[in-house]
């Protein structure tokens, strides 16, 4: 049933990076290797993306969530006092989160394998090549008013708001 | 060559690019001396001894740098697509880059009026 | 068949297949034959370059530098690098060990995998990826990395400091440099390296887009941590910086790495603005182009070795003040004048048919290089108001006599900051 491509070995390494990951940002007591496992995580959400034909999601995830959100958070970190290694866990609720992942996944495999949404699965048989665009296409889409203009446009204006914000939040003293 | 040949080329650099700086650290833990001792493995700072903990406070200024740069970081990453599309692209897709644009320079503007550029 | 041949870095597959071979096997063969080729190259290519560094620096400095060695002292720093790896290595007590031995790989590897997108003839490149511009952005980002986990796990306050500064010095400098590479990719409509390099046959784009090419550079010279922006390893302040704790051959590879990154940079600019391979014949020869390629970024590189053997380094007040407050504005306008002189071009027809023709690419280019002007004259008034307002703040303070009061209160808080 599955065979052993190039393509599936890359995915199942990618898939082990980003799930490895994601675990290890939950199990560690150390805030900064949280961080790490983090990037690990998210570098194997790129190397899906790649898999999926999406080069520019790819490097949208390396450069901004790895290249920016991670430093980010690394400061943050760094900004609190000698957190680095937390030996109680302060979250009570830790089994509800626990319960909801694991429904969620179940229902997750559900709709992967039993074509339950959807036109029953046929999406998943389309040829790569056929079912995404190029970047220039995601261009064109953007700037187009028919299309996402508005979004692109939101877009910068709450960056901006979060920009603000922040400023305000960090430097209230004055 | 097809796009999927060009990323399995860098799929296969990947694996092997670290092998390359990771050797000589190998060569270097089978040749090196091994005589550590506990006043080698100090902290050093300047001869000092170390006091109270590494992890000493920052200040909110990094921070505050690294937000900008990711605000400023997201808005490049998606004017990529805009301008490799350009060209192609009518004036009205200059309107909607210049609105983009200007957005974000407010909130430089904004930074920079209220001394959130300042280091100090 | 030789055509097929041609690149030996991706596709010698056919002439393996032509001789007998698997054609999967011949592929895989191909490819990491030529990984093999590019990931070796530019770690040659350090021993070389701290060579050409520790000359330079000595010449400036009216002294012989290395010559004992092999003729001319080219083979000091393999002695070094013997040296190195026999060197007993010290982890500080109190470190992160796995996180402190993972940082310098990462370090050289971040830089040794920009290689894979550079075009280094017409017909030779290891991955001709369609994103090339956004992959060497997002793997540059990597580096920053590095040197975060080095300064974290080394457990010594100079070497968190030190990679906390470079952090904001590498993140900050990042927007101006990407900023600047939004021009070439709009001029061109192609984010691919070697469409890049293919679109300059006409014209490269130092003439259509100087302003880009300054700021690039300029951003470049900062995230490689050169010359006046060399705060990464600001001896004074932090004795050593991020990398205090390493000794032996991870101290080293933190050296090749920025050795290998300040060449890389300018190989870059060489691919982005000055043609990479382009010259006489070099699509005709593709090894020309090789050759081209190499001198052309020596012919760059050689001064940012002069620049930083003999300017003084600046304050991180003062970086950080030049990237926000003047190359981030001015790189914001320049994208925006140069978009607008693109779409006047285009309104007046003067779009080049044929990009590779030098002569059908004179009128667009006059009329970018007007664009670039206003470009200019903004930096200008730029530098003006806060000349006029430095002047004023240092007459104010003049007057008042108690300037100096404050001043000592000022430095205080600037080290409790810390």
């Amino acid at each position: 049933m599955l065979e052993i491509t190039p393509n599936t070995i890359a995915f199942l390494v990618f898939a082990l990076l980003s799930v490895g990951g994601a675990l290890g940002v939950v199990v560690s007591t150390n805030l900064i290797h949280g961080a790490l496992f983090l990037i690990v995580s998210l570098f194997g959400g790129a190397g899906l993306f790649v898999l999926l034909a999406a080069p520019f999601m790819a490097a949208v995830q390396i450069l901004v969530y790895i290249g920016a959100i991670a430093i980010l958070i690394i400061f943050a970190v760094m900004l609190t006092r000698s957190m680095t290694s937390l030996s109680e866990i302060f979250n009570r609720q830790w089994w509800i989160s626990a319960i909801v992942a694991v429904v969620m996944l179940g229902l997750l495999l559900v709709g992967a394998i039993l074509p339950v949404w959807g036109p029953s699965g046929t999406n998943a048989m389309l040829p790569v090549s056929d079912a995404v665009g190029t970047t220039v296409d995601l261009g064109i889409a953007l700037v187009d008013g028919n299309q996402f203009v508005l979004p692109f446009e939101v877009a910068s204006l709450l960056l901006t708001a979060a920009m603000i914000g922040a400023i305000v939040i960090a430097r209230d003293n004055e | 060559m097809t796009a999927v040949n060009e990323w399995a080329f860098i799929g296969i650099f990947l694996a092997v690019a670290w092998v390359l700086p990771a050797a000589p650290l190998l060569v270097s833990w089978i040749f090196r001396p091994r005589r550590a001792n506990a006043i080698k493995m100090q902290t050093y700072e300047c001869g000092v001894e170390t006091v109270g903990d590494t992890w000493v406070q920052f200040k909110v200024q990094y921070y505050i740098y690294g937000l900008i740069f990711l605000v400023f970081d997201v808005e490049l990453v998606l004017l990529f697509p805009w301008a490799l599309a350009y060209n192609q692209l009518d004036f009205f897709a200059f309107g909607a880059g210049l609105l983009f644009i200007f957005l974000l320079a407010d909130a430089l503007v904004y930074a920079w009026r209220k001394n959130a550029l300042e280091w100090a | 068949m030789e055509a097929v041949c041609e690149n030996i870095f991706s596709t010698l597959a056919p002439c393996l297949t032509s001789s007998g071979w698997d054609p999967s096997l011949a592929q895989f063969v191909s490819i990491l034959l030529g990984v093999l080729l590019i990931t070796t190259f530019p770690l040659l290519l350090a021993l070389l370059l701290i060579w050409a560094e520790r000359k330079v620096a000595a010449r400036v400095q009216d002294r012989l530098g290395p010559n004992r060695v092999g003729p001319f002292g080219l083979l000091q720093n393999i002695a070094d690098a013997l040296k190195l790896i026999t060197k007993e290595d010290i982890t500080p007590a109190g470190a992160d060990r796995i996180v402190y031995n993972m940082a310098p790989v990462i370090a050289v590897l971040s830089v040794i995998l920009i290689w894979a997108v550079v075009p280094f003839t017409s017909t030779n490149i290891g991955a001709d990826l369609d994103i090339g511009v956004l992959y060497f952005v997002a793997i540059s980002s990597i580096g920053t990395l590095a040197i975060m986990m080095a300064g974290w796990s080394s457990n010594n306050k100079y070497a968190l400091l030190g990679s906390f500064r470079v952090v904001a010095q590498l993140v900050s400098y990042e927007v101006p440099m990407v900023l600047a590479l939004l021009v070439p990719v709009m001029i061109a409509g192609t984010m691919s390296m070697q469409g890049l390099a293919v679109h300059q046959l006409g014209m490269w784009f130092i003439f259509t887009a100087p302003v880009s090419a300054i700021i690039f550079y300029v951003s470049n010279l900062a995230e490689t941590g050169r010359a006046p922006f060399d705060l990464i390893e600001a001896e004074s302040e932090l004795v050593a910086g991020y990398n205090i704790e390493y000794s032996g051959m991870k101290f080293g590879l933190f050296m090749v790495n920025e050795f290998i990154h300040a060449f890389t940079a300018n190989a870059l600019f060489t691919v982005l603005f000055l043609g990479a391979w382009a010259g006489p014949f070099a699509t005709e020869v593709p090894i020309l182009g090789f050759v081209y390629f190499m001198v052309k970024t020596a012919l760059l590189y050689v001064p940012s070795l002069i620049l930083r053997a003999t300017v003084p380094r600046v304050r991180i007040d003062q970086m950080m003040a030049f990237n926000w407050k003047f190359l981030v504005p001015v790189s914001v306008v320049n994208v925006l004048v140069i978009a607008l002189a693109l779409k006047i071009a285009q309104g007046l027809g003067l779009t080049p048919e044929n990009a590779t023709d030098f002569v059908s690419n004179i009128p667009q280019t006059i009329v970018l290089l007007i664009a670039n002007l206003v470009v200019v004259v903004f930096a200008l008034t730029l530098v003006r108001g806060s000349v006029r307002k430095e002047r004023l703040m240092t007459s104010g303070k003049r007057a008042e006599p108690a300037a100096g009061d404050a001043e000592q209160k000022a430095l205080a808080a600037t080290v409790a900051g810390h």
